[in-house]
């Protein structure tokens, strides 16, 4: 399968999309030089970030190795995150 | 890991071999610039500062012009003045003979007699300078003598998954390797503090970082801006990005992963190895200035969108992740790191082979930068003129 997602950090709950992946299709990135796939379950625009884990309303999510936010709703691994589901802790 | 340089007389080394002709305040730069289209192998360095600063302002002016001076890529400096402005040539001398003992002569238009007996004296040393630089010989130097800027600037998704990653990874194994990188833009850490905070190789250093971060924000909101309402801007959410850690968090990574050794100030001569913070500022020109001044050879410069901002005494080498800018803009563009999205390359790939590229550029390879002629001079300013 070709990669279409890339991964920050082996600590990350996301990883970015490099193309338009839509709902239904494979999600596919590295993990320490291996391939891991999860499928999409709503359509993530390319640029933008997947789940990659089930992450529940009030828990970090951590992009770059780091915490860039908190879930505000429980996110399905291969969901969409962005502003619906992911809010500023500062 | 080995590149060839000038070794100068104060013990630095440089990658370029430059006559500089320096304005010492506006009111002189048409004679100063003059003097250097008159003498091939001089470059003329715009210096839109010198008077009616505040007192503070002035420092600044004086840090940078100095600390410009005393980089390892500058053989020797005329720098020319008016006589009557804000900062006289014992300021300026003094605070350049605190950093470097190396070739400076000063003239002034008032005291020579006007403008065309100034160029002819200038013409007369810049020459002798240029004749003595074109002995220097280029040396074999260790990578821990190379200090390599970090900047941004024209910034686009592609800049946090791409461009900035792999020069964040050619960082690492150039500190690692013993040599020096410097992030400059306090701005763009702002909401990425904490981050800072426990990256500092102590909790002094970290603690400086993150005051810088805290009185740089402030100092935006005390003029009326807040960067946490306006960031991300629109146009970064449409293009993916949620929230403002993860936007700095994007143009921090550029720094790598190890810690910080020194927290230092705007333009402040860089004496230490390692990775070291700069309290820099957002605009891309302005921040290249600054790490030159604080003795960066070299600056590496990640753009989405394409830029071609230089520097008249450093190479600024632009790395794009954007294929499209890389075609599209590739009179200005000098490295593309698209492969890393593309999946023909990896990361690690990548930074070996633009840190291969740093150091043919160090040898003297030129960049589009050098090759466009673009050489850019801003100095961060904070109050009116007064």
């Amino acid at each position: 399968m070709k990669i279409n997602a890339i991964l920050m950090s082996c600590k990350d709950d996301v990883v970015t999309a490099l193309t338009d992946i839509s709902a239904n299709e494979e999600i596919v990135y590295e993990l320490n030089g291996q391939e891991k796939s999860i499928r999409a379950v709503s359509d993530i625009p390319k640029f933008h970030k997947a789940a990659i884990r089930q992450i529940n309303r009030g828990e970090p999510v951590n992009k770059y190795g780091e915490k860039i936010g908190y879930a505000t709703e429980n996110i399905n691994a291969g969901e969409h995150v962005h502003r619906h589901n992911l809010a500023s802790s500062l | 890991m080995k590149f060839y340089g000038y070794r100068r007389s104060d013990g630095r080394v440089g990658v370029r071999n430059h006559v500089v002709v320096i304005p010492g305040v506006l009111c002189s730069s048409g004679a100063a610039e003059k003097i250097a289209r008159k003498v091939e192998g001089t470059m003329f360095v715009y210096n839109p500062h010198g008077c009616a600063q505040t007192s503070a302002d002035s420092a600044i002016t004086t840090e940078i012009i100095s600390g410009l001076i005393a980089n390892g890529n500058v053989y020797g400096a005329l720098i020319v003045g008016l006589g009557c402005e804000q900062i006289q040539k014992d300021t300026y001398l003094s605070a350049i003979r605190k950093k470097t003992d190396k070739p400076v002569f000063y003239i002034s238009i008032q005291d020579l007699g006007g403008v065309r007996k100034t160029i002819e004296k200038g013409i007369e040393i810049a020459s002798r300078l240029v004749e003595e630089a074109s002995s220097c010989q280029r040396t074999e130097c260790d990578i821990s003598e190379l200090i390599l800027g970090l900047e941004c600037g024209g910034s686009d998704p592609t800049s946090g998954i791409s461009s900035n990653v792999v020069l964040g990874k050619a960082v690492d194994v150039l500190i690692d390797a013993g040599g020096t990188a410097v992030l400059a833009e306090t701005p763009e850490a702002i909401g990425a503090e904490d981050i800072l905070k426990s990256r500092g190789s102590t909790p002094e250093v970290g603690q400086k970082m993150y005051d810088m971060v805290k009185r740089c924000e402030k100092m935006f909101f005390d003029y009326g801006q807040d960067v946490r309402k306006s960031n991300p801007s629109p146009g970064n959410i449409k293009s993916g990005i949620t929230t403002l850690e993860e936007k700095s968090l994007g143009c921090v990574h550029k720094s790598g992963t190890r810690p910080f050794n020194a927290a230092i100030e705007y333009g402040e001569m860089i004496n230490c190895r390692g990775l070291v913070f700069m309290d820099g500022t957002a605009y891309d020109v302005a921040s290249v200035v600054s790490l030159v001044a604080g003795g960066a050879q070299v600056v590496a410069f990640t753009t989405g969108c394409g830029t071609p901002v230089g520097n008249p005494i450093a190479p600024v080498i632009k790395i794009t992740g954007n294929r499209e800018t890389f075609i599209k803009l590739n009179d200005m563009i000098d490295f593309d790191t698209s492969g890393s999205i593309s999946g023909e390359m990896s990361i690690d790939e990548l930074s070996e082979k633009l840190l291969d590229y740093i150091i043919e550029v160090c040898n003297g390879e030129p960049v589009k930068a050098e090759i466009n002629e673009m050489f850019e001079m801003a100095i961060n300013q904070f109050g009116s003129y007064v």
